[in-house]
């Protein structure tokens, strides 16, 4: 496994970042109502129960079918991509990715990147790599336009700037672009932003996206979008630069539409978004639009860790709708930020340990209740709060040769090991049981008052002066 | 998920498999459980050997020390009744986690099979198998319900604690805010992560106490030594003396309401 060093880890500060939002009442209830928003979106496109969860059910299938046939597929997928016209690069890691983007860029002796909304490019942090090789890299879709011009990352990876209150983005507005004017219309920034961004197209040397589908049997890349701002991105710049995730794929066309339809409606309660997006080749002789060249860069990074483990292998079905996040109770308390990751929420807690090893994110795997509720809602039926715990094994178990993932072990601590191995001898013998529960009830008055962090909201835990199979024995 | 209605007749033998949390904190909820099954003309029986289901250490990620604790349990049932347990989230971990725990261990991997499809919440058993429908005895009251996320979305039972309490006349059952998100408890992720798990319960009390219902009623003792534990830390740092949000296990409120 060839894994990049990492130089910032998520899991150190995660309780401090965490806290800083939780003691923020104005950006409690901010995040709370966007949620209840996004919630409510949702439901009303499922409607009915039945179809939802039949949708789901092929939703599932259908992701399970092509991860099976991967290997073969992204194989398929390149050589149709090239019969077209379209050139495919592989990248084990992000550096490897940005390298081989701005090797293109300098090929072209490019200056100017437009880029459609892309996580994966979030992912390699593509704009900083740019901005250091001295290509400026400007995001066009609204929400990233936004995160960027306040130097931010995401939050949401389909609501980049969901953390951001209309009034921060009109002062936002006021600071950073030049010649504007205070407004606090949402409609007068949109058009801000859109003119600002529609010079910027026509100048780009480059346009980069993500891809949402690549259908291997058409050699298909499929671009899901609300803003028009996708579709500029790959067809006025002379180059297209699609860069994705290896799993992103499906073989055939026929799987599109299913997923297509539970992403939308999973995401943004639309039944269909505004632009759907099929490209398939660079411009052709005659044509008189769309990019000279087109570019697919197939990431790694960590996938292919978690695609060698059949359990963790779910990991990869996601489709990246969010809709995880928008019902998670810990997202809705502590925002996007504070996980430190590129995908945050339950899909950022279970596909971040593959890419950035378990060493930098070992905590975050205990920041869930294991409620369900993202397990609930996902539209390909990915198992969240089962991938938890067994990334909660992976990180506490001792660490071993031939571990499945980077950073096994990383969180053992034998303190923590020997007090579940007391427990277990505890409770799997009634004996002892017998004997610990009932000084506990009969010394429960000994009960510290302050019990960590229990204590720090709720009165101390104290055992009942009788057990119930004591209250049992006394009534015969 | 749901439920499939083809349920056993009724039978004349139950286990109880009263958890580890309400033998040791609550043991008056899972008194009132047996009384109530007794009451239906049923024969409880408390295998005493009985400790905990093993799901602490399960969702912690120490599958081992849960596998040792579980397989216990699993000997303790010998003959084929059904085993009613006084809580969503231990009835899952038998019904649902048990078979999949033993996946590597054919032997017992049958036994937990065996075990899983007699495993009921006890409200899922009084609605579904005994067709239970209590004679409300008391004065009007107003109260509230907080369904556990394991009897809500892996034993699929959030109905059925919702219906006992509509069968009961007098009293009018409030509706909170966020009804159906967690409360925060979670087991250890309540001390591991203690700021979020803080803020999940103070929003689930102020959104229970925000109905004006008396008390707050659960058919898991887990959640609610998480939202009354919150509940009385905030009336101690508010200086009250009264609790705020009384609660109980549903048992418990089941047996009072249909007592004469």
């Amino acid at each position: 496994m060839n894994a990049q060093p990492i130089h910032f880890k998520p899991s150190e500060g995660f309780r401090a970042r965490s806290k800083a939002v939780v003691d923020n009442p104005f950006l409690r209830q901010s995040f709370r109502g966007a949620m209840d928003f996004l919630m409510s979106k949702r439901a009303a496109q499922f409607p009915d129960d039945e179809e939802l969860q039949s949708l789901r059910s092929l939703g599932e299938a259908i992701r399970q079918y092509n991860l099976a046939k991967l290997p073969e597929l992204l194989e398929r997928l390149e050589a149709n991509l090239t019969r077209n016209g379209v050139q495919v690069h592989w990248a084990e890691t992000p550096d490897e990715a940005n390298a081989i983007i701005l090797g293109i860029c300098q090929r072209h002796s490019a200056k100017l990147m437009v880029k459609g909304k892309s996580m994966v490019s979030e992912e390699i942090e593509l704009n900083h790599a740019a901005e250091a090789a001295g290509i400026g890299a400007l995001e066009s879709d609204m929400g990233e336009y936004i995160v960027q011009l306040a130097n931010e990352k995401p939050s949401h990876i389909i609501m980049p700037a969901i953390h951001k209150t209309k009034e921060e983005i009109a002062r936002l507005f006021a600071d950073k672009v030049l010649g504007v004017d205070y407004t606090d219309n949402v409609d007068a920034l949109i058009q801000i932003g859109r003119n600002v961004l529609r010079q910027k197209f026509l100048e780009a040397d480059i346009g980069l996206s993500g891809v949402n589908f690549a259908v291997a049997e058409t050699g298909t890349l499929c671009l899901v979008e609300n803003e028009g701002n996708g579709r500029m991105c790959t067809t006025a710049p002379p180059i297209h630069i699609a860069i994705t995730g290896i799993e992103k794929i499906v073989e055939k066309l026929e799987h599109v539409p299913p997923l297509l339809s539970l992403l939308t409606r999973s995401a943004t309660g639309q039944n269909i978004s505004t632009y759907f997006n099929m490209i398939s080749s660079p411009r052709k002789p005659g044509e008189k639009d769309g990019p000279e060249e087109v570019h697919l860069v197939l990431l790694d990074n960590g996938r292919s860790q978690a695609y060698a483990d059949e359990q963790l292998r779910k990991t990869l079905q996601c489709i990246r709708c969010g809709a995880c996040m928008n019902h998670c109770p810990v997202y809705t308390r502590i925002g996007g930020h504070a996980y430190g990751t590129t995908y945050p929420g339950p899909i950022g807690k279970i596909i971040s340990p593959h890419m950035l090893g378990l060493e930098a994110t070992s905590s975050m795997a205990t920041a869930s209740s294991l409620c369900g509720a993202c397990g609930e809602v996902c539209p390909v039926k990915i198992p969240i709060p089962e991938l938890l715990m067994r990334l909660r094994e992976e990180a506490f178990s001792k660490p071993h040769a031939d571990p499945v993932m980077r950073g096994q072990g990383a969180g053992y601590s034998r303190l923590m090991t020997s007090v579940w191995r007391s427990w277990a001898a505890v409770y799997r013998s009634p004996a002892l049981y017998g004997v610990v529960t009932w000084l506990g009830s009969r010394f429960g008055w000994l009960m510290p008052s302050k019990q960590g962090a229990w204590t720090s909201v709720r009165v101390p835990l104290k055992p009942a002066p009788k057990r119930l199979r004591d209250m049992l024995r006394e009534r015969g | 998920m749901t439920q499939s209605k083809t349920l056993p007749p009724r039978p004349a033998d139950v286990y109880f498999f009263a958890t580890c949390v309400i033998d040791q904190f609550y043991p008056g909820a899972g008194m009132d459980a047996i009384t109530l099954l007794e009451r239906q003309g049923i024969r409880v029986h408390f295998p005493e050997e009985q400790t905990c289901c093993g799901q602490p250490a399960y969702t912690s990620g120490f599958p081992d020390e849960a596998r040792k604790v579980a397989a216990h349990q699993l000997t303790l049932f010998p003959q084929d009744w059904p085993v009613v347990v006084p809580s969503g989230s231990c009835a899952g971990m038998m019904k649902h986690h048990y078979p999949m725990l033993f996946a590597a261990d054919p032997v017992r991997k049958a036994q937990a099979e065996k075990l899983s499809v007699r495993v009921y919440e006890l409200t899922q058993f009084l609605v579904d198998v005994l067709n239970f429908k209590p004679e409300d005895c008391g004065s009007d009251c107003t109260v509230v319900l907080h369904t556990s996320c394991s009897a809500r979305r892996e034993m699929g039972v959030h109905l059925t604690g919702r219906q006992l309490i509509g069968d009961l006349k007098n009293v009018n059952l409030a509706q909170q805010d966020h009804e159906s998100e967690c409360c925060g408890f979670g087991g250890t992720f309540s001390i591991k992560q203690p700021e979020i798990s803080g803020a999940m319960v103070e929003d689930k009390v102020k959104a229970l106490k925000a109905t004006g219902a008396e008390r707050v009623v659960s058919a898991d003792c887990g959640c609610l030594m998480n939202i009354l534990g919150h509940a009385a830390w905030k009336d101690a740092q508010e200086g009250r003396t009264t609790p705020s949000l009384p609660g109980e296990h549903i048992a418990s409120f089941l047996l009072r309401r249909t007592s004469k």
